[in-house]
This record gives C-alpha cells, sequence and structure tokens, in this order.
C-alpha cells in the first residue's frame, strides 16, 4: 500500500513539475552533474581538476542563482558509454540534474548526449575532441565548448603548409579520431597544393614508435605529422627526437597536443613543435588572473578544457539567472543570444549545431632559453580568427542545420 | 634499389633491426615471468606495474636524490625487488598450495592497485627521464640512424639474458632453485632454507621487470600505465615459448620483437594482434609452447 | 539383497533433508523472485537491469569455471558479438528487440563452437592463454569492421516494440523484459548442472581421467558446456545492448574479460547464485565509488578487492556464508 502510495505521488509530483518546467528554476535547485574519466587514461584532460574549475565557477556565481542554490554532483564515467548512459539517465530521471558538465572520451559524450537529447537538461561538452559531437551527431541539448579536431588539423595543417611543408607523412592512431584527423589533414594538405606521401596506423597504446618514425624517415616527407593522442603522442614525439628527425631537416606536427602532454614531455624534448590551442593560461591578463586562482587550489596551470569547463558554467548561470529557468530549451536559447566574453575567449558565439564559435590559437612550444617555469611553455605564433576556425556550416551534417 | 618483399632493402634491414631490439626487451621481461612461472608456478600478473615501478623508481632517484642512470640501473631492480621479495613472503606465500589461479588473480590484484595508487600520485600524462649523457646521439649505419643508446638496450638485454640462463640452468645455485621446486622436502631436508630460496627468486624475478623498466625509461614516457599494455604481449611471449622456459622465454621474446617489427611495415594496424595470432597457431600445434615439455 | 532397517532409516533419512534442503532452496529462490519483481519500484531500474545483465555474463562465465574448472580469458569475446549484432540489426534493419536478441545469441554460440573447438583440449593455463588470444583477436576484428563504429562504439540503438506492440522505451516494461530473459538464462544453468549431464561435469572437474575411463567423451562434455556458457554470454550482451542502446568496444575488451572473473570471484566460484551476487557487489560498488568523493580510488580499491578475496574470503561471498551455514547449523 505504501509503496502505491509512493509512485502516485511520484507520478503526480512529475506531471506537476512538467507543467511548470518552462518557467522556473525546478526542484528549487540548479543541479549540475560532472562526468568524466576521473582515474582512467583521460585523467589529466578533465578529471579532478576540472571539476575543481567547475566549483569555482559555482563559487564565483555566488552559489546561488535567483537565491536557488546550485549544487554539484560528480563522477567517474570509467571511459565506459555503458556507465555514462546510465549515470546521466539516472541523473535525469532521479537526481533531477539539469547541466552536465565535462565528458571526455567520444564514446563518452555520445552516449550522454543521445541521453540528454529531448530531455529537459543540457550537455556542455569540454573534454572531447570529435568534431562528430556538432556535426552527425548533433542534439538540441549540448553545446562543444572548447575546441574540436577541425581547427586543430586544419590550422596546424595550412600553417605548416603555407611556411613551404608541402610533403607530409602521417602517423595515425587506428581509431575514429586519429581517422577524421588524417582525412581532415589531407584535404587541407591537398587543398593547398601539397600531397601526403604516405600514412602508418597504429594501434592505440603502443609502446615502441620507432618502427613508424623510421618509416617516416624514409619516406622523404618534409613533415611528419602525428594524428594520435595523449600517451600516444608522447611517446611519438620522444622517439622522434631520439632518432634526430628535426636534425635531419623534417618537421613534427602534433594534431591533437595538450598543454598537459607538453609539460610531461618539457620544452627540451618538444621545443618547436607547432600547435593549435582553444585557449592559452598566459595568452592575456583575464587569463593569466585566472589561472592564477586555478593554480592555487590545484598546484598545476589549467589546460584549454578546464578553462572551457568554467566559462561554459558561467555562460550557463548567467543564463538562469537571466531567464529564471534551468530548461534546455529556454537557456539554450539564451546562450546562443548573447556573445561569450571572459576570460576564455571574447566575442565567442554559440551556433545552432551546438558549436561554440571563438578564436583559436597557433602556438609553437618555447625553447629551453626562452621558458622561464615549468609551465612557461608556448608562445602564440598568431590568432585564428573565430570565423574560419571551425567546421563550415555549409559542410555540415547537422540535423539542426537549417539548409 | 634492392627491393624486399615491396620494401627497399635498406628500410627492410633497419625494421629488421629495431625488432631485434624490441625482441631483447621482450626477452628481458618474459625471462622474468618465466623464472616466477618455472619455479614458483606463480602467474605473474603484476609483472608489468613492477615494471612500471623500476622506471618510476629510476624517476625518482634522479629527481629527489639526484642519482644518476648508471646507479639507478643497479639500485632501482634492488629496490623494486625488495619489494617484490616482501609481497612474496607476505602474500604469495600463504596461497601455494591452491590453485594456481589464484596467484593469477592475487597479482592482478596488486597490479590494479600500485597503477592505481601511481596515477593519483603522479597523473597519467607521464615524466621525462633524460637519455644518459654518455650515450646520446647515435650512429649512421648506412642504411637507418641508429640511437647509441638503442644499441646499448639490446646488447645489456642480451648480456643480462644469457648471464641469468646460464645462472638458473649451469651453475650449483641453479640447480638448487629447479630441485627445490619440483621436491621441497627433500631439499629442506638436505638442509637447504626453501622457502628463502623461493622468495629471493620472486624478488629476482620482479628485479629483472624493474631493470627493463630502468632501460625503458630514457625512451618512452615514464607513466603509470606504461607495464598495462606490454603485459599480456609479453605473456604471449612466454606462453609461446613455453611455460617456465629459460631459453624458451629468450628466444621466443627476440623472434617476436621481429615478427611485431615486420607486421609495423606490412599491416601496423594489427602490431598489437599478430603476436596472439602466432600464439594461436603455436599452441594448436605444441601445446606446450615451442620449448615446452608436454605434461 | 535386502536392506536392513537402520539402512532403510538412514536412506529414507538423507532422502528426508534431501528433501528439506531443495525447499529450502525454493523458498530461497521464491524470495530472491519477489525483491526481483518489486526492485524496480525501490532502486533506480536502469541500474538494476544493468546489474541483471552482468549477473547473467557472471552465472555463464561461472558455468565453465565452477562446473568445469576451466579459466575462460575470453568470455568479452561472446558479451560484445552478442551486443554488435543485435545493435546492428536493430539499427539497421529495425526487427523487434526479441528477434534481434536471438540472433545475437546464436551468432556468440556460433562464435562459441569455434572458440571452443580450438581450445577445449588445452587446460589450465593454455586454456586461458588461447581464449584469450582468439578474444584478441576478436577485439581486433570489431575495431577494424565499420559497422562498430570504432571506439565511438554503436550508438543511439532503438529499443523498439517487443514482440511489436510492447513499448521497451518504458524503463518498466523493460525491467520486466529484462528480469525474464534472465530468468530463463538462470533456470537453463540450473537444469544443466542438476541434469545427468551436470553431474558428469562434476565427475569431469573433480577426476578427469577417471571420466575417460568411464567411457565418457570428456571433450564433447566441455565443449557443450563451454557452448552453453558462450550463448548466454551472448544473451547477456544481445539484452545489455537494448538497455544501454549502445554497443561498445569496452565489451570486446580484455578488461571485461578480468571483470567478469572478480565478479565471479567475489560471489563464489561454483555456486549458483554467487555470480549474481558478485556481480551486485561489484556494479554496487564500483557505481557508488565513481559518484563520491573516492571517484579517483575506484581502480585500487577494486585491487583491494580482488586481494582480500584472495586471501581471506576464498570462497566468495556465497561460499563463505555456506561454509559458516554449515558450520553453525547443522
Amino acid at each position: 500500500m505504501k509503496l502505491i502510495k509512493k509512485v502516485l505521488t511520484a507520478a503526480v509530483a512529475t506531471a506537476m513539475t512538467a507543467g511548470a518546467a518552462q518557467a522556473a528554476i525546478t526542484d528549487n535547485e540548479v543541479r549540475i552533474g560532472y562526468l568524466a574519466d576521473m582515474s582512467g587514461t583521460y585523467r589529466d584532460l578533465a578529471g579532478p581538476n576540472g571539476l575543481e574549475a567547475l566549483r569555482m565557477a559555482v563559487e564565483d556565481f555566488g552559489g546561488t542563482v535567483k537565491g536557488k542554490k546550485v549544487v554539484v554532483m560528480s563522477a567517474d564515467d570509467r571511459n565506459s558509454p555503458d556507465v555514462a548512459s546510465s549515470t546521466v539517465r539516472q541523473w535525469l530521471d532521479s537526481d533531477k540534474v539539469d547541466m552536465v558538465a565535462g565528458l571526455v572520451a567520444s564514446s563518452v559524450t555520445i552516449a550522454a548526449t543521445k541521453v540528454l537529447n529531448g530531455s529537459d537538461a543540457i550537455g556542455l561538452v569540454n573534454g572531447s575532441a570529435a568534431s562528430s559531437i556538432t556535426n552527425e551527431h548533433c542534439t538540441p541539448n549540448h553545446i562543444h565548448w572548447a575546441y574540436d579536431t577541425y581547427p586543430l588539423a586544419n590550422s596546424t595543417a595550412s600553417a605548416i603548409v603555407a611556411e613551404g611543408g608541402k610533403s607530409w607523412f602521417l602517423v595515425t592512431a587506428d581509431y575514429a579520431f586519429g581517422h577524421s584527423l588524417e582525412n581532415d589533414v589531407r584535404t587541407v594538405v591537398e587543398r593547398e597544393g601539397g600531397k601526403i606521401v604516405d600514412t602508418v596506423r597504429h594501434p592505440l597504446a603502443t609502446s615502441d614508435f620507432s618502427s613508424y618514425i623510421l618509416q617516416a624517415q624514409a619516406s622523404g616527407a618534409q613533415v611528419v605529422g602525428f594524428a594520435n593522442a595523449g600517451g600516444d603522442t608522447v611517446n611519438s614525439v620522444i622517439t622522434a627526437g631520439e632518432f634526430g628527425l628535426a636534425q635531419s631537416g623534417q618537421t613534427v606536427a602534433a594534431l591533437l597536443f595538450f598543454l598537459t602532454d607538453v609539460h610531461a614531455l618539457g620544452v627540451q624534448t618538444a621545443q618547436g613543435i607547432q600547435l593549435v590551442t582553444g585557449w592559452y593560461w598566459d595568452k592575456d591578463k583575464d587569463a593569466r588572473a585566472w589561472s592564477d586562482k586555478f593554480y592555487k587550489r590545484t598546484n598545476a596551470r589549467p589546460s584549454m578544457v578546464h578553462a572551457g569547463i568554467y566559462s561554459s558554467t558561467m555562460h550557463y548561470l548567467k543564463a538562469v539567472e537571466a531567464t529564471g529557468s534551468d530548461n534546455a530549451k529556454v537557456v539554450r536559447a539564451e546562450m546562443a543570444k548573447n556573445k561569450v566574453n571572459d576570460m576564455f575567449t571574447k566575442g565567442g558565439y554559440i551556433r545552432e549545431d551546438g558549436r561554440m564559435v571563438h578564436d583559436m590559437y597557433l602556438a609553437q612550444v618555447k625553447t629551453p632559453a626562452e621558458s622561464k617555469n615549468e609551465w612557461d611553455l608556448y608562445k602564440i605564433v598568431r590568432t585564428i580568427p573565430a570565423d574560419g576556425a571551425f567546421r563550415p556550416l555549409s559542410e555540415s551534417k547537422c540535423s539542426l542545420v537549417k539548409k | 634499389m634492392t627491393m624486399i618483399f615491396g620494401v627497399p632493402a635498406a628500410a627492410f634491414f633497419g625494421q629488421l633491426l629495431l625488432g631485434l631490439i624490441n625482441g631483447a626487451f621482450y626477452a628481458l621481461l618474459s625471462l622474468g615471468l618465466a623464472i616466477i612461472f618455472g619455479l614458483l608456478k606463480i602467474i605473474n600478473f603484476a609483472h608489468g606495474a613492477q615494471y612500471m615501478l623500476g622506471a618510476f623508481a629510476a624517476y625518482l632517484l634522479l629527481n629527489l636524490l639526484g642519482i644518476n642512470y648508471w646507479a639507478a640501473l643497479f639500485l632501482a631492480p634492488l629496490i623494486v625487488g625488495i619489494i617484490g621479495a616482501l609481497i612474496e613472503r607476505y602474500l604469495l606465500r600463504r596461497i601455494t598450495h591452491i590453485d594456481h589461479i589464484y596467484g593469477l588473480l592475487l597479482t592482478f590484484g596488486l597490479a590494479l592497485i600500485i597503477q592505481g595508487l601511481f596515477t593519483n600520485l603522479f597523473g597519467v600524462s607521464g615524466n621525462r627521464y633524460p637519455v644518459p649523457s654518455e650515450l646520446s646521439g647515435g650512429i649512421n649505419l648506412g642504411f637507418m640512424f641508429l640511437p647509441f643508446y638503442r644499441g646499448w638496450i639490446v646488447a645489456i638485454a642480451v648480456v643480462v639474458c644469457i648471464a641469468v640462463w646460464f645462472l638458473i640452468e649451469k651453475t650449483k645455485l641453479g640447480g638448487y632453485l629447479r630441485a627445490g621446486t619440483e621436491n621441497p622436502a627433500l631439499m629442506q631436508a638436505f638442509g637447504i632454507n626453501v622457502p628463502l630460496l623461493v622468495t629471493l627468486t620472486y624478488g629476482f624475478g620482479v628485479a629483472l621487470a624493474a631493470f627493463a623498466g630502468v632501460l625503458a625509461a630514457p625512451i618512452y614516457s615514464v607513466a603509470p600505465g606504461m607495464g598495462a599494455n606490454l603485459l599480456i604481449v609479453v605473456f604471449a611471449v612466454v606462453v609461446i615459448g613455453g611455460m617456465g622456459s629459460i631459453m624458451g622465454a629468450i628466444v621466443t621474446g627476440l623472434a617476436m620483437g621481429i615478427v611485431e617489427g615486420l607486421t609495423k611495415v606490412y599491416y601496423p594496424e594489427a602490431s598489437n594482434t599478430v603476436i596472439f595470432l602466432v600464439m594461436i597457431f603455436v599452441l594448436l600445434l605444441r601445446p606446450a609452447g615451442l620449448f615446452g615439455k608436454e605434461a | 539383497m535386502a536392506m536392513t532397517e537402520t539402512t532403510k532409516a538412514r536412506v529414507s533419512a538423507v532422502q528426508e533433508s534431501k528433501k528439506a534442503a531443495n525447499r529450502r532452496r525454493i523458498m530461497i529462490y521464491l524470495a530472491l523472485l519477489a525483491v526481483a519483481l518489486i526492485a524496480p519500484f525501490l532502486a533506480y531500474p536502469v541500474f538494476l537491469m544493468k546489474i541483471l545483465c552482468f549477473a547473467l555474463f557472471a552465472c555463464a562465465f561461472n558455468l565453465v569455471l565452477g562446473y568445469t574448472g576451466l579459466l575462460s580469458f575470453g568470455h568479452a569475446a561472446f558479451l560484445a558479438t552478442g551486443g554488435y549484432f543485435t545493435g546492428y540489426l536493430l539499427s539497421q534493419h529495425a526487427v523487434t528487440p526479441e528477434v534481434g536478441i536471438l540472433v545475437g545469441t546464436l551468432a556468440a554460440i556460433i562464435l562459441g563452437t569455434f572458440f571452443g573447438l580450438l581450445s577445449i583440449r588445452r587446460q589450465g593455463i593454455y586454456f586461458a592463454m588461447i581464449t584469450l588470444a582468439l578474444a584478441q583477436l576478436v577485439f581486433f576484428f570489431y575495431l577494424q569492421a565499420d559497422f562498430t563504429g570504432g571506439e565511438d562504439g554503436m550508438q543511439g540503438v532503438p529499443r523498439g516494440y517487443l514482440f511489436g506492440f510492447i513499448d521497451l522505451e518504458n524503463n518498466l516494461s523493460m525491467y520486466y523484459f529484462v528480469l525474464a530473459v534472465f530468468l530463463i538464462g538462470f533456470m537453463l544453468i540450473q537444469r544443466t548442472i542438476h541434469s545427468p549431464f551436470g553431474q558428469v561435469l562434476k565427475a569431469i572437474r573433480e577426476n578427469e581421467p577417471r571420466a575417460t575411463s568411464l567411457g565418457y567423451n570428456v571433450d564433447a562434455y566441455k565443449l557443450v558446456a563451454f557452448v552453453i556458457s558462450a550463448g548466454l554470454a551472448g544473451l547477456a550482451g544481445s539484452t545489455k545492448t537494448v538497455v544501454f542502446q549502445l554497443a561498445s568496444l569496452n565489451d570486446a575488451h580484455w578488461h571485461m574479460s578480468g571483470e567478469v572473473i572478480l565478479m565471479t570471484l567475489v560471489g563464489g566460484v561454483g555456486t549458483l547464485v554467487g555470480p549474481i551476487v558478485g556481480a551486485t557487489f561489484v556494479l554496487t560498488l564500483t557505481h557508488q565509488l565513481a559518484q563520491s568523493a573516492l571517484g579517483d580510488w575506484v581502480n585500487v580499491i577494486l585491487g583491494v578487492v580482488f586481494v582480500a578475496c584472495v586471501m581471506a574470503f576464498r570462497a566468495g561471498i556465497v561460499g563463505e556464508l555456506q561454509k559458516f551455514a554449515k558450520k553453525n547449523f547443522k
């Protein structure tokens, strides 16, 4: 009897909140769920420090929106789409979460956004690289913030081709993101009159890259591009240094290269490598001021992912405040109405496919002589203007884009 | 240009040499596993984690105490070997009398603990360990550029492998070891401290893993996950060679390095998988492995 | 030969106690069933479905390890095969879920037969390694194949309408369907173990040469058990894909084969309900840890559970409870 009563009350409550959802902050709280890899391969990308960035945003906002408390919960996704799918479902059904942040491995992000699609909650993706997240996998319930593979591949490749690096050899991770990076690079290089001499696809988490480096050396290509990620990129760069690719006149390009990777390598090994980033902690006054606060709490400098988490959460909370609602549709529209002007970017805007469009930066790893401390790693070579940086809507396969 | 199977001869020889270098590495790692299995019948799933510990020990010795590579080559295996001996003394010894599967499960659990701790302490991105200055640079062999350090790896690994083989198969101490595991009661009766012998043997096998870890530190990123993926490959090497066969582990290690190296040229996508294909064929044709004795 | 009164009495006493044990077992099953039926009103149904799927997977694995003594290190291959085949049929050919699941299970059975034929003559560590090697080849195949979506996984699989008219988008109908699938799988295992076939398996596990000398074709018995196990693992994978609406490479990875060993070990190898308890324990633990402040310690804690099980609770939760009951209530 008691049970039936419980079920009935729950049903009535759901029916009532559904009616009022559009206009108000439901359940008297704004609930944010942080889903990221906390213990595995992608831990350094977002991980515990990303949660800290999220908490900073909530604190800086004052901890409440319109008098309603902002509550943060977190979960380790264990890099498993199963876990992502069930966690987000539970957050929606039982915990009434309004916003999901973090989201790293592409399989995890896609699984999470499929669950979010059509719900009242919104996902703010910062950790993932795959540009397919706002392309064939776009939904009205998520926004992709910090970066994606399209500008990384495009801008790096076109900058290097412009400097005369016409022939390329690609070392690609034999995974979907590797293939997509490879295709993007191929398109750009061929469009600008260069050519891909050869490619080699290695399994994920390869420990020894010497064979591939030797093949790259023998190919005679001017540029050796690494279309892989994380530990694979780090080991590729180490081996490239060991076999003296630079001394034999070849340029090394890392297409998916994060601050944490460069930090792991050190400037001695990574010096001179060109890369594209969505943000750099030392890029201007606002970025520096925020990253000083971050450094005090975590003892590490923030990556573009950490900064993106802070920036997107702030932008979200502002929209909730302005509309007095935590409904995904309402908030999403409000977020798109206002430009993003903060420590992350100036004049950023959200497109109909869910891509937050902002300036990207072509950077180069400093030499040991230039680098003043362990986190003084990049010099910004030039700004890539927002409008040319991301995949143009005319090429989009997203169903939300009106053609 | 002379071509071998569609690849220029020079490049082909270069790849063969690199394969051999990696093979020397596999030989060293599988040697430790084979000793532990052959003498203790323990399937040491923590071998990858202990390899990682070796690399980290070298890294920490350098950065905390300023102890250089050459000293670390000796000290790191010693430290990690002692940790291994403690693991044997306080954990593994208590389960020697039951099904060997439990040894596998126990060491698997230990590997999870060690890797998890290091991930939380050092993050996953890894750390850089410099190539010792005596061995930096390289030589142009005509068909390829060979870093001196890679040459050093293959030389020292082969020397250590042969020395260990000699120690176990040809000396009196090795004889005690083999007899001690086959008939502990009898050896005990002869006044030999068998449990101590077993503890030292496990510690020695672990030290070999750590030694490989120190060798690896200057050429790979020193990261908590560095041993996890290597583990099942090295396992396959031991099984192909014949569980417990010292010579089998060494020869198979070198051979699998070459097989993998050539796969990296002709079908790189499968370079992590090819060893398992070889293993299936070997086990179908020779159930006890290439050098193993049928039970 | 005439039986004396005392032996007769003894026999009937044994029969009585057997009957009592049976009755007790049935009572336990009924109680568990009652819990399972009301569970979705007390806990989150999707999580319960996950537990049921993995419990079935662990039970299937236990049929091989616990009842024939073979440690398979390649069961992830069957889980993934069931999942991918079902996912493919549901999303590309719009079949009804039960058809998708049947085909997925069938695919796992075929793969299991192939694995079994190659590996069943090997024992101990060699059996473990050859199943691991075969599973690695299967992983490689799914990584290379286009239809799996690589590491992005096969996503957005529709749950569809069971038999064409029961809407599985509803979590409650989905739950009772998964429960039914689980019960069918569990009954099949229970029947297998208590059948004459199961008795022969036990005899093989206890003393293989003796079973051979009694004229049993030992390899054939083991093979059948292995294929049943593979099929049920596939069934678990197929059902999981319908529940989560996705299939991914994680299911084919060797870590998954390791995880199912942990579940079985924690619950109790060779006990009927052990794997169910083990799966529930491991999943609840990781789920709770993942959402707690200890999120980044989850691997360390799992490792400690592994070590503790091997050192102190080798019989697993259910096994230790049985031992305790035998000691104290006899």
